[in-house]
């Protein structure tokens, strides 16, 4: 691979049938991911989802079980880390403890007798607004400036493939939205493909073309952050990109236009083409700000799902809107965003409310919330037993 | 065995120096004890009197390097700087030749030694091989082995090989005993070498060649020269093991040991007066050089 020279445009990314097992741990599971080049893909997913493994393999650190790796259509899978276009930016940034900041930013240049690999270096800094620091050792840096130079050092280089492990995790808001800034221009302007890990909802759904949300080592949706987000197709994907009400119900009416369910004896319908499941056991969800609250009952309306009465039990303010927690009997406590065009809260603690929703805003899911609560990183042993003992018993029951 | 204590603790004021960056800063000032009571004068008299006992045999050698004496150097005869001037002149330089030969040994057996020992750690702590913790365990046993046994067995196995008895076997036996040391000292740093310090060489395009160069042999490097230390010191004054396989090849420990029955001349202390001052020199180089570049650094803020 022709290494010595700057990439000129970004490469594109194909995974193929990825399975990475640990002793006794499998972390990725049939993975396969197609990446255009000149994207910026965001990888979201719960704290051990397996993020880090894929984009270790992806940078050849680690090898995988199954499945082949492309970059720029050539098969990389058996390739050396060295010898592939990528850059890493590290979670742990990784620095060298004994060289100054400027020979790690420089070390990729020079490994790859790059000319003038000084001035190029000093040039990557100024972009972080680090380069009054370029003669310091890593130790004597704070973490947020550790973790630019690790950006530097791995953009320095061009490489059509940047690989981004939570790269701004440790940056304040202004200093974060400036680098998203810097790097999203970096990447337009060169046309680099950016491989973007981060736990920053908001970080993904501004800067990314494509959102993957990646969940036990499996990618459970991908696509344009709005469709993402408007258009969640699993109960995960609903509760993890912000935040959703879910109302499970029985089909009780399937019509070419719309799907609806029973929910506690109330009707909650969903378009049939908003909806992944038509029959059975459907979870109907919708986005807390397209909810709309009302004194008295609304008018009933084919348009309009509407549920109530119920009562508000909590109103909190945070600033642009206010937050309702209204308990309907039989569909649980529902979650309101409403603007705050007024001032005041529209309603208080206490009070009897409706809720009403425009059917065309209603998202159907694939599946079914579960019961348990599942935290992110749940694969501590008792955790692990206790799922399997579940499952154990789930088996025997049918 | 015999004088690596003193050996031991020189190389461990030396490698001190290299990671005391950290340790320094935070040293409160100790509470002073305001009354006259017995704990506060225990502690002093007791410290000074073990420096005391520590210190007569180096302040005795070094006293008598300068004594006018004649063959043996037991009582007082009057100061001269004669002896430190003219100290290969004896005994047609058999000091110097003793002590030359002990220098050559030594750091043959060192290079060697901290080669081996260090392919050796990096090899036990980064890769997954059978028989990987009986390696281990069986490198720890030339250190709980008594010299003794070490350099009779040694010795027997020349014999029956029939290797004649010179420097080469000297060097052997040390390198022996010395790789052992080496590997101990070496495998701590690299276990807390971080490996995704050599991850990020191979990222950044650094071949297999280049990361050890640039990234793991750099970060060891402390670790290696401590090992080095250590064993040209092990090396220098073992006189057990090389007692049994230097045929009649003299080392100064084996010439001091020889000429002890029939006086040591005033020129061997002089050499031990030599050495002891040379290593004090180096620990106090090493002190002075961190301190100066401390405060580099702390004006470069
Ligand atoms: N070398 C390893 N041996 C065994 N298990 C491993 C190893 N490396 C990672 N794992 C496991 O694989 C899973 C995925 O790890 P990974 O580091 O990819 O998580 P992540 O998604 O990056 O999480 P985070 O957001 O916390 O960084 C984890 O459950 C982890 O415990
Ligand atoms: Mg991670």
């Amino acid at each position: 691979m022709a290494a010595s020279q700057f990439a000129d445009s970004g490469a594109d990314l194909t995974l193929v049938g990825i399975q990475k097992r640990f002793p006794g741990f499998t972390a990725i599971e049939d993975l396969n991911l197609e990446i255009p080049a000149g994207s910026f893909f965001a990888l979201l997913g719960p704290s051990g989802c397996g993020k880090t493994t894929t984009l270790r393999l992806v940078a050849g650190l680690e090898e995988p079980t199954a499945g082949r790796i492309l970059i720029g259509g050539k098969d990389v899978t058996s390739t050396k880390p060295h010898q592939r276009p990528v850059n890493t930016v590290f979670q742990s940034y990784a620095l060298f403890p004994h060289m100054t900041i400027l020979e790690n930013v420089a070390f990729g240049l020079r490994r790859r007798k790059v000319s003038d690999p000084v001035n190029r270096a000093h040039e990557a800094l100024r972009l972080v607004e680090l380069d009054h620091l370029a003669a310091r050792k890593p130790q004597q840096l704070s973490g947020g400036q550790q973790q630019r130079v690790a950006l530097a050092r791995a953009i320095v280089n061009r490489p059509a493939l940047l690989l981004l492990d939570e790269p701004l995790g440790a940056l304040d808001l202004k200093l974060r939205r400036q680098m998203q800034l810097e790097l999203k221009t970096i990447q337009e302007e060169v046309g680099l493909t950016f491989l973007h890990v981060t736990h920053d909802q908001e970080e993904a759904m501004t800067m990314a073309d494509t959102v993957a949300v990646m969940n036990k080592g499996q990618i459970e949706q991908m696509g344009a952050p709005e469709a993402l987000y408007e258009l969640p197709h699993t109960a995960f994907v609903a509760n993890f990109l912000g935040q959703s009400n879910l109302f499970t119900g029985e089909v009780v009416e399937s019509t070419s236009a719309v799907v609806a369910v029973d929910v506690a004896g109330i009707r909650v319908a969903v378009p049939v083409a908003r909806a992944q499941r038509h029959a059975g056991a459907v979870t109907v969800g919708v986005r807390p700000e397209k909810l709309a609250i009302h004194r008295d009952a609304p008018p009933a309306d084919s348009g309009t799902n509407v549920l109530g009465p119920g009562r508000v039990i909590d109103v909190s303010f945070s600033g642009v809107s206010t937050q309702y927690l209204v308990a309907i009997p039989g569909a649980g406590t529902i979650v309101v965003f409403s603007q705050n065009r007024e001032f005041g809260p529209i309603s208080h603690v206490g009070d009897d409310v409706w809720i009403s929703w425009n059917v065309e805003h209603s998202f159907g899911l694939a599946d079914v919330p579960d019961e348990v609560q599942r935290f992110a990183g749940d694969t501590d042993t008792k955790s692990i037993a206790a799922q399997r003992r579940e499952a154990l018993i789930a088996e025997l029951e049918d | 065995m015999s004088g690596e204590g003193q050996a031991g603790t020189v190389v461990a004021g030396l490698f001190e120096t290299e990671n005391a960056e950290t340790a320094r800063g935070s040293r409160a000032p100790l509470p002073r004890p305001r009354r006259w009571s017995p704990s506060s004068w225990i502690l002093p008299a007791y410290a000074i009197l073990a420096f005391i006992f520590l210190l007569i045999p180096i302040a005795y050698t070094f006293i008598f390097s300068f004594n006018d004496s004649l063959k043996s150097n037991i009582s007082w005869r009057g100061f001269t700087f004669d002896k430190w001037l003219n100290v290969c002149a004896v005994q047609n330089g058999a000091v110097c030749e003793a002590f030359a030969n002990s220098i050559v040994i030594g750091v043959v057996a060192t290079v060697v030694a901290t080669i081996l020992g260090t392919m050796i750690a990096i090899a036990i702590v980064r890769y997954r091989f059978r028989a990987r913790s009986g390696i281990s365990l069986l490198l720890f046993l030339p250190m709980a082995t008594p010299e003794v046994v070490l350099g009779a067995g040694l010795a027997a196995q020349f014999l029956a090989f029939g290797v004649p008895k010179d420097m080469l076997t000297i060097i052997l036996a040390h390198t022996m005993f010395c790789i052992s040391f080496v590997v101990v000292t070496v495998k701590a740093r690299v276990a807390s070498l971080d490996p995704a310090l050599e991850e990020a060489g191979r990222d950044l395009y650094g071949s297999p060649t280049q990361v050890f160069l640039r990234v793991t042999f750099p970060l060891l490097l402390p670790g290696i020269i401590a090992a080095a230390l250590l064993s040209f010191a092990l090396s220098f004054d073992d006189f057990i093991i090389t007692n049994f396989n230097s045929g009649s090849v003299m080392t100064f420990p084996k010439y001091i040991y020889i000429s002890a029955s029939r006086g040591i001349p005033a020129e061997a202390n002089v050499i031990a007066s030599a050495v002891f001052l040379f290593a004090i020199a180096l620990v106090l180089v090493a002190q002075i050089s961190q301190a100066a570049r401390r405060r580099k650094l702390a004006k470069q803020g």
